[in-house]
């Protein structure tokens, strides 16, 4: 089945993403604590900023200011009703600025985490999370995105919720997870384990990778995981620009536009084909990436010493993928014990 | 599951059982942490005892080894989860008992982030460890916090952020605490993903804890020296 976004990605060999929303939108005067996604009514013209600044930098893709237009996020302000409706509309604002960019740009839907833990551990009902996940998919649908894109998920349990609910909307789907802890995601999935349970999935998404997570190096190790599977399905990265830091009233990411474009040369090297940044990725870092895409050329995948060289060093020594990590202690027998 | 697997707690002497409940802990066997808790306190155990020398030392080994990159955090639920039952029997034999307070931490997730999984770890652990912990949910504004503060007149104030949105709340709060000059009245510890040490810092936190594990130890440490300097 034909997909703008496989299109595109035939046509191009490497697709850039784009950056940051919450760092470009607090620029423009976003207060910490309101959610992002009033301002697709509220304030469109500055939605609109956000995603020329992407367009205007060189992305093919840019994703929909709806990372928290689900029922369960949008509770917090009192807007649980506004799912639908602010899904719709941050995809109607980014279907303008893509059909009026002068080439072809993906307009990617994004969806993020409930916020909630999932059965049997939390209280999120498999059901519930599908239907949280359909209700923000069909609205991003209606507004005109070209595919859904599902972003720094941690559970498995909700990857495939998340995908149910795609499915149930009809929209195409791509789903990166967030790999912050030890190399793994918050829940403890490795790269490896993320890629068996996508290709195990009815409605498989149009790609898979890494968001967010703790700084490039890191995202491109996940990478690396990714790609050792050997599966065909095309790879997302979407590293953060290095490392939070408070400065002078704001929050600044200490990752320079020139270590971004050493970081979008390495993603491809490694084997991702859709690259891009996420927190604090600025215009100015995807003009520096896409320079590096389109004038360096593709080389071998780069060992992980080579990564350290470039990027700086891991947040953890293993991943979790090597064999090598940290293990329990031998245990005593217990009936009916789950792990040992 | 074989017969000869099977383990009586009932059966082990006071040594095994503590051992037996560390495993049992680590692996979130709830109705077995509840049955070895009431076996000790029938053993004349003092309830203070069973709580640090049987939870707390169980909870410890879970801490280091999710600290660790072993355990992650759904082993970790169930632990704590398992050690909230053991708690629930505890709770008023302490309080009859008159047993020592370790120490009362405010906890909670600031404005806008709906994303409690790491306070809750957090305050779990925390629990078993022996504090007091008055958790305030999510979504806290300046004025919450504030009021919590005033009313339950914690040691700690611990705040979370899961987000990049969100996470410049928490100096709104400490902000204000300097304002009303009741900011060195407390500690003030901060987590979440987004966060490191020289976040924590800026914005005037006494410490950037990285997980729950990390956030125990830094408190017992911050608690600890607060007592020192007060009898000083």
């Amino acid at each position: 089945m034909s997909n703008p976004l496989t299109d595109l990605l035939a046509e191009k060999g490497t697709l850039l993403a784009d950056g940051a929303t919450g760092t470009n939108l607090f620029n423009m005067g976003l207060m910490s604590g309101d959610a992002p996604e009033m301002w697709n009514t509220d304030e469109p013209q500055n939605i609109i900023k956000l995603y020329k600044g992407a367009v205007e930098s060189g992305s093919d893709i840019f994703l929909t200011n709806s990372f928290g237009a689900n029922a369960s996020r949008l509770k917090l302000h009192g807007a649980e009703k506004r799912a639908h409706e602010l899904s719709r509309v941050s995809a109607e604002l980014a279907r303008e600025v893509a059909d009026t960019a002068g080439r072809k740009v993906i307009v990617a839907g994004s969806v993020g985490p409930t916020g909630e833990i999932m059965e049997p551990v939390g209280p999120l009902t498999h059901a519930l999370a599908v239907e949280m996940f359909h209700e923000t998919a069909d609205g991003l649908k209606a507004g005109g995105a070209d595919v859904g894109w599902l972003e720094t998920i941690s559970a498995p349990e909700e990857y495939r919720a998340a995908a149910e609910g795609f499915k149930l909307a009809g929209l195409d789907w791509v789903g990166t997870m967030s790999f912050d802890t030890a190399g793994r995601t918050m829940m403890g999935m490795t790269s490896a384990a993320m890629v068996d349970m996508v290709h195990e999935l009815e409605n498989m998404p149009l790609a898979y990778g890494a968001n967010c997570g703790t700084g490039a190096s890191d995202v491109l190790r996940t990478v690396l995981g990714f790609a050792a599977k050997g599966m065909p399905t095309p790879i997302v990265s979407k590293g953060n620009a290095g490392i939070p830091k408070y400065v002078e009233g704001h929050i600044h990411y200490d990752g320079t536009p020139e270590l971004m474009a050493d970081y979008a040369e390495l993603a491809r090297n490694c084997g991702a084909s859709i690259i891009g940044g996420c927190c604090g990725t600025m215009p100015e870092h995807l003009v520096h990436m896409r320079a590096a895409l389109d004038s360096r050329p593709k080389g071998d995948a780069p060992s992980l010493e080579q990564i350290v060289e470039a990027l700086g060093p891991f947040s953890s020594a293993s991943d979790g993928t090597d064999g090598e990590g940290p293990v329990r202690a031998p245990r005593r027998g217990r009936r009916g014990s789950k792990t040992s | 599951m074989s017969d000869e697997d099977e383990i009586i707690l009932a059966e082990l002497n006071d040594e095994d059982l503590v051992q037996q409940m560390f495993d049992d802990l680590y692996d979130g066997l709830r109705e077995e942490i509840e049955e070895g808790v009431n076996i000790l306190i029938g053993r004349g155990w003092a309830p203070y005892d069973v709580l640090t020398k049987a939870l707390v030392g169980g909870m410890t080994i879970v801490g280091a080894d999710f600290r660790d990159g072993i355990l992650f955090v759904p082993e970790v639920l169930l632990a704590a989860n398992a050690m909230k039952g053991g708690m629930a029997i505890l709770k008023p034999l302490l309080a009859e008992t008159g047993a020592p307070r370790v120490g009362k931490m405010v906890i909670g997730t600031v404005k806008g982030d709906i994303h409690d999984i790491g306070k809750n770890l957090v305050s779990m652990m925390m629990e078993g460890a022996g504090f007091e912990v008055v958790d305030l949910g999510i979504n806290n504004s300046v004025e919450k916090y504030l009021e919590a503060m005033e009313t339950e007149g914690p040691d700690i104030l611990g705040m979370s952020a899961l987000l990049t949105t969100t996470m410049p709340y928490m100096k709104v709060v400490i902000d204000t605490m300097v304002e009303q000059g009741i900011r060195d009245d407390y500690i003030v510890l901060v987590g979440g993903a987004p966060l490191n040490e020289e976040f924590g810092k800026a914005i005037g936190a006494d410490a950037y804890c990285r997980d729950a594990a990390v956030a125990v130890e830094t408190a017992k440490e911050w608690v600890s020296r607060k007592h020192n300097s007060a009898k000083a």
